[in-house]
């Protein structure tokens, strides 16, 4: 349980770090809090033979709303991310969903760039990109470049970033307006990789039908999975509970694809999908309604 | 082998400087370097919650961090909680009274877990005790005693402030 020897960088700028990127793409990982890099490391199932350290760079750590969305630098930490007041305001998908993310401890070091990045298909950050249509900025030595979430994820553990490139800022739009919000996983421990999770957002229009929905899924494939089709069910309808029913139908058997683990069966995977996606569903509906 | 670095980590408001090649681990670093061996480690990946220390005062993995992370920076151990052996932190104390432990091995990663908790949650109610201490995993106590002695430690937390 020791890692593998590496040599060591630890930049305190960008710019450095983008150098040293361009130097060593092919060798080196970049270490953001570690909390997915470092126990891969601890069994060895990961061997880079170079780290370069991101936590000095203080100039990639903030939160700050910019006109209508809010600019979150890569290196945040998770716990920032759950306590920040703009995030808890202008996105509060986001803000509900962060204690899901791992425990306490691991939120504290674990950033919202390295999360993103490492794309497991069981983690909260990418599901909720995804619903949230956020784009990412990233960055060599270069330029720079936005990527939209839908266009970043391109299977198990992998992202559309070049071997050079890093992600250096997130770009959250607001809320729009009678956005309703619901975040809904089911773990076999709080804390634990969920079996099945879901992020919904649902909007309506002023006459208090469907505008549009969202419909995004953790541990449902190779990635997240956003339902398209699903929400797409929902648009410019009045809402009920027998159409919440048909859209969790549809994601559960048609759109998501579990491989199913130890701890749930593909079958109960979609099962959990479809009650989640129905329960997700009215909440999100309701507070539309509210807010 | 590849290069050693210096580091200079205050650990328990003592600075100490060692040499360290950069996969060591602070865990490793905190046991095997300086002694301080009541930082336990059970899993090594993140898991079990044994071996969390306070790093800048927030509760983290150091078996998750490399030593020379922690350079210049300030970590605080279970051998930091208590200012000598007759005066326990008022956690330790109940966690002694209420019999929060059992074998004790995994003792220290949730008293470095509770610490920064109380503090920013001074009344807590069950739920946020246990979803607090959700990344610590105990064989022994089931966790009702655990639940117990932060409720007393909360009481006696206030009553001293």
């Amino acid at each position: 349980m020791k890692p593998a020897p590496f040599e060591y960088h630890v930049p305190d700028s960008i710019e450095q770090a983008l150098a040293l990127m361009h130097e060593h793409a092919d060798d080196a990982k970049i270490l953001a809090g570690g909390q997915s890099l470092v126990p891969a490391m601890n069994f060895r199932i990961m061997q880079p033979s170079m780290l370069i350290d991101l936590n000095r760079i203080a100039e990639l750590s903030y939160i700050r709303e910019d006109g209508n969305v809010i600019r979150v630098g890569a290196m945040a930490r998770e716990r920032h991310v759950e306590f920040d007041p703009s995030i808890a305001k202008r996105t509060p998908l986001l803000h509900e969903a962060a204690p899901n993310i791992a425990h306490p401890q691991i939120r504290n070091r674990g950033t919202i760039g390295g999360s993103i990045v490492n794309a497991d298909p069981a983690a909260e950050l990418p599901v909720l990109m995804l619903a949230l249509s956020a784009r990412l900025k990233a960055k060599n030595k270069s330029g720079e470049r936005w990527i939209d979430a839908k266009d970043f994820f391109a299977g198990m553990f992998t992202v559309a970033l070049e071997p050079d490139e890093i992600l250096v800022e997130i770009e959250l739009p607001f809320a729009e307006p009678r956005t309703g919000w619901s975040f809904m996983e089911v773990a076999p421990r709080s804390g634990d990789y969920a079996m099945m999770g879901i992020a919904a957002l649902v909007t309506l229009d002023k006459s208090g039908k469907c505008k549009s929905a969202k419909l995004v899924y953790l541990n449902a494939g190779d990635g997240p999975v956003d339902a398209v089709a699903a929400a797409k069910m929902l648009e410019g309808e009045k809402l009920n509970d027998k159409l919440f029913e048909s859209a969790a139908v549809h994601a559960s058997e048609k759109e998501i694809t579990p491989f199913g683990n130890i701890h749930a069966s593909a079958d109960f995977q979609r099962h959990l999908a479809k009650m989640l996606t129905q329960r997700a569903l009215k909440q999100a509906t309701q507070r539309a309604g509210e807010v | 082998m590849t290069q050693s670095v210096t580091v200079t980590i205050k650990v328990n408001e003592t600075e100490y400087s060692r040499e360290v090649e950069p996969r060591m681990l602070l865990s490793d670093f905190l046991r095997h370097e300086l002694g301080l061996t009541g930082t336990h480690v059970g899993c090594e990946h993140g898991v079990c919650g044994a071996c969390t220390i306070m790093f800048d005062g927030e509760s983290a993995r150091s078996c998750l961090m490399f030593a020379v992370q922690a350079d210049a920076h300030n970590i605080t151990t279970v051998e930091g909680l208590a200012s000598d052996q007759e005066n326990l932190h008022p956690l330790q104390q109940s966690f002694w009274e209420a019999h929060g432990l059992q074998c004790g091995y995994c003792t220290p990663g949730i008293l470095m877990t509770l610490v920064p908790f109380l503090k920013q949650n001074p009344n807590p109610t069950e739920e946020e005790i246990r979803h607090a201490i959700s990344g610590n995993l105990c064989r022994c106590t089931g966790y009702q005693h655990i639940v117990d002695a932060v409720k007393l430690a909360a009481e006696k937390m206030q009553v001293v402030e």
